[in-house]
């Protein structure tokens, strides 16, 4: 150990410690699939955090291990140690160098935020020009809602809103969602389908408007990285880009009761003929009037009736089935 | 002398008292300060207890994903008074209560607090919070969290959920008389040789925390009591239906509970910044950083609480706002670490199992420390807000920090409270097992919470299962390593080896008396000679 000088020691410890830190953040596992356009930006942002994170991590607890074994007690030494009490440049570097990575997190997070929508919550459609333009491309541009509520536009809608790129433009989709203990139900107002799952097409724009109808609940799909709370007596929204054919968790992250950990359904992504397909089939339902098993009303029911039910998805499940093996 | 004869007049004259308290003197209204912190740590110790078996409950029903080991509404009803328990009933009577009362006069050379009468009723209000929180199990306990969020508190279990609040109303209504004595105390009658800048470390913590408990616990008193009147007297402050505010709510109960969570810590910082010198034989390191960055903590972690809230009715610039703000906080947090850590360096470290302790607190702070950064970014949290991710953050730095810096704090100062020596090896198993049971327990729910696990739940995913259950085993092996401290403890108490008046070889004031104190603390009050952390120095050098 002698022969090594110390510049050195503490090179090789650099370059280790941003190796290993690398490696971490960009090869971890554990957040789910990413399905969505936002969560992306989150798991980049997450990741450069680990990294950070780790960094700091190794260096903290490496110094931690290092003065346990280096600065033991050695038997029958009841000396003190150095009387060493500060050193301002030491301190003032430690200050400074947290202080410039938070900065840097600071201005990263609004960054990513803006990217997310977040700042466009409650932002609607003025110009149907750009909207009908938007609906020529893509082929469900005829299920965005026809009328913009006004009386919504006075209110204050928290939430993710349109991407800076969209912003001002009317989403692709529009589905309005209703927490009730314990259970979502996913309304389509252009359509008038009620479901117990949320059926969206890949690569469109979705607008999710909450609401709650008892307590608070919380719209949270993991693999979207979106969580909006549900909020009796206020609008909410989330608005995304689903990326991913596939079935993704929609679960409920607010405590909303005894069966709050229960109160899961499914969103599911469909490619957009498929998702073309489902809607005339559930509009043709609609017209029949058989939706209605989703529109008991919850509170007539016992906790086991109420979850007997949970999972069968209301009845919609057959159908998708059918829609998949074609 | 004359901040002293405050002192000697407040208690010599107008409370007679015997030469020796006897066992049944801990029992009844006794101003004594070290009375009291010996009321409030072993009643705190006795709900941790409480709370920890509820605790070990809930992780027995989490070993599967269906709820199938109580009804789920005693689960919610568990989960609630399992985190009220832990943070109303122990930590913050613990560390505060306990350690602040005992500690602070013996610390800064005073006979006793300010306010004796006014101390023992802090304390002897938290009796009825403890028994109304017991109590309120024979009505289904409350069982909407312990953040208590209308409309849900508003129609579950009403006649549990209005105990719950007097509850808290109690502990609060304690922790503002407390934290006014402790002003007071700590402002008027250190020692006159004792400047502010001579302080011990743990003496600047509860100033810190108590002006932090001062601004923001009525703030939560107010908005428990406007819960109250929905809940009982038919006003609709928070109900929606009538045109009441549920978010209005979140605000005013995270403008308490985020402080909240630095009344928790703060104190254990101080407890951290007194233990690391005295067992690495060296001066803290950074004394006036240590001390101010508390109150940074403080004035900044006033202007925080949405973070908590980044995924309810929050307006765009809010959630940025308090991004940025719950960020900075982590800079002198931070400080605080690596001034602890830098005081470790170069010193002569003895293995005590105080010391072990609290270096395993470091070690697991900082990890509670990073997630918290990442929490703090709106970006995550709206991912993993109200998730396992939340939890296992907060038990990094409340199990990780706050319960382990008790414990330090406890096998550091037992000797000089009760007079005897507690069994080292013993305190040594009984920090392998809390140091691996917390681990075990607590890292794997980051995975759970970022993989797609939801807080307060009964029934789960699953493909969650297999993580569950390492942190169900965890929990067992916590609630194992709590059998070696009792016995320790119990056993020392009577049994152990007679402490010295200064064990450790300590250079604060509360080791320049016997063990245990006298009642009035010294014969003739102390003078300071030099630094609380002087070690390693002639005492020459610290008094110029
Ligand atoms: C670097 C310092 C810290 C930062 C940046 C930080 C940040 C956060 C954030 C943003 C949350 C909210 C997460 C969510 O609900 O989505 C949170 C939750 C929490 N933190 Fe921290 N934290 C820090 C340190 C601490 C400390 C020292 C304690 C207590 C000893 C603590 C205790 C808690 C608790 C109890 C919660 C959960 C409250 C609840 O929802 O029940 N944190 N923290
Ligand atoms: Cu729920
Ligand atoms: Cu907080």
């Amino acid at each position: 150990m002698k022969q090594i000088p110390a510049p050195l020691w503490t090179l090789t410890i650099g370059v280790i410690v941003t190796l290993v830190s690398l490696w971490v953040g960009f090869n971890n596992d554990w957040l789910p699939e990413q399905a969505s356009a936002q969560s992306v930006l989150v798991d980049n942002f997450f990741n450069v955090m680990v990294v950070i994170g780790t960094a700091l991590f190794l260096v903290v607890e490496g110094t931690i291990v290092y003065c346990m074994v280096q600065f033991r007690r050695r038997k029958g030494d009841d000396t003190d140690g150095l009387a060493i009490d500060g050193n301002l440049p030491l301190e003032a570097f430690w200050t400074a160098i947290p202080a410039v990575i938070v900065i840097g997190l600071g201005i990263y997070s609004v960054q990513i935020f803006q990217d997310m929508g977040g700042f466009a919550p409650g932002d609607q459609v003025h110009e149907h020009g750009t909207r009908l333009a938007q609906a020529s491309t893509a082929p469900l541009g005829d299920l965005t809602a026809a009328e913009v509520d006004e009386a919504l536009l006075a209110q204050s809608v928290y939430g993710i809103g349109a991407p800076l790129d969209k912003e001002g433009q009317a989403a692709d989709l529009e589905v309005n969602v209703a927490g009730m203990q314990y259970a979502w139900i996913f309304t389509y107002p252009n359509s008038g389908i009620v479901d117990g799952e949320l059926h969206v097409p890949v690569n469109a724009d979705v607008k999710l408007n909450i609401s709650a109808n008892d307590v608070i609940h919380s719209f949270w799909v993991p693999q979207f990285r979106l969580k909006q709370d549900a909020i009796p007596g206020k609008e909410t929204e989330l608005r995304f880009v689903a990326t991913k054919p596939g079935t993704y968790p929609v679960v409920c992250a607010e405590l909303c009761g005894g069966y709050h950990g229960a109160m899961r359904t499914q969103v599911i992504v469909h490619s957009p003929s498929e998702f073309n397909n489902w809607l005339e089939q559930r509009t043709a339902q609609a017209e029949t009037g058989t939706a209605e098993t989703v529109a008991i009303n919850p509170a007539d029911l016992t906790d086991a009736d109420y979850l007997a039910p949970y999972g069968k998805a209301a009845g919609v499940e057959s159908h998708l089935l059918a829609h998949l093996s074609d | 002398m004359a901040q002293a004869n405050i002192t000697g007049e407040m208690i010599g004259n107008s409370f007679p008292h015997p030469d020796k308290w006897k066992w049944y003197h801990y029992f009844t209204f006794n101003v004594d300060h070290k009375v009291i912190g010996i009321q409030y740590l072993v009643s705190a110790f006795f709900f941790y207890l409480v709370g920890g078996a509820m605790a070990l409950v809930m992780r027995a029903e989490l070993a599967t994903p269906s709820s199938d080991l109580v009804d789920p509404n005693f689960y919610n009803a568990l989960l609630t008074n399992h985190g009220t328990i832990m943070i109303f009933l122990w930590i913050v009577p613990g560390a505060i209560g306990g350690f602040g009362n005992y500690l602070v006069p013996l610390m800064i050379g005073a006979r006793d607090m300010a306010f004796p009468k006014l101390n023992a009723l802090a304390f002897w209000i938290t009796v009825p919070a403890g028994l109304l929180i017991v109590g309120s199990f024979f009505f289904g306990g409350a069982q909407s969290g312990w953040t208590s969020y209308p409309p849900l508190s508003l129609i579950t279990a009403n006649t549990a959920q209005s105990m719950w609040i007097l509850a808290i109303v109690c502990a609060g209504t304690s922790s503002i008389l407390g934290a006014l004595n402790f002003i007071i105390t700590i402002w008027k009658m250190r020692v006159p040789s004792m400047g502010w800048n001579d302080m011990p470390l743990f003496c600047w913590a509860i100033l810190a925390t108590s002006l932090l408990a001062l601004f923001s616990t009525p703030v939560l008193a107010a908005g428990l009591v406007l819960l109250l009147f929905d809940i009982n007297f038919g006003t609709s402050f928070f109900r929606p239906e009538n045109g009441g505010d549920v978010v209005m709510y979140q605000h005013l109960f995270w403008f308490y509970s985020h402080p909240a969570v630095y009344l928790m810590i703060l104190p254990i910082f101080g407890i951290m910044s007194e233990v690391i010198p005295v067992h690495a034989r060296k001066p803290i390191f950074g004394y006036k950083a240590i001390a101010y960055s508390s109150l940074t903590i403080c004035i900044i972690g006033l202007f925080v609480w949405v973070h908590h809230m980044f995924t309810s009715g929050t307006p765009p610039w809010m959630r940025m706002f308090f991004t940025v703000s719950t960020l900075i906080v982590a800079v002198p947090t931070g400080v605080k670490i690596f001034s602890w850590v830098a005081t470790l360096w170069g010193g002569k470290i003895r293995y005590t199992s105080a010391m072990l302790f609290a270096i395993g607190l470091l070690a697991m702070f900082v990890f509670g420390g990073l997630s918290g950064v990442t929490l703090g970014t709106a970006p995550v949290d709206i991912h993993v807000h109200d998730t396992y991710y939340v939890v296992a953050h907060f038990h990094y730095v409340l199990f990780g920090g706050s319960v382990f810096g008790i414990y330090a704090g406890l096998y550091h100062w037992f000797p000089k409270i009760t007079g005897r020596m507690l069994n080292e090896p013993l305190g040594k198993v009984h920090f392998i097992l809390t140091f691996i049971g917390t681990n075990l327990t607590f890292l794997p729910m980051h995975e759970l919470g970022l993989k797609g696990m939801p807080r307060r739940v009964a029934m789960y995913d699953p493909q969650f299962q297999y993580i569950n259950i390492i942190c169900t085993i965890g929990a067992f092996v916590l609630g194992l390593s709590i059998l070696p401290f009792l016995i320790n403890a119990i056993w020392s108490w009577s049994n152990g080896p007679k402490a010295s008046g200064n064990p450790w070889n300590a250079k604060t004031l509360e080791w320049t008396t016997d063990s245990p104190p006298i009642i009035e603390n010294w014969d003739v009050l102390p003078v300071m000679t030099e630094g609380p952390y002087a070690y390693g120095e002639e005492p020459a050098e610290v008094s110029s």
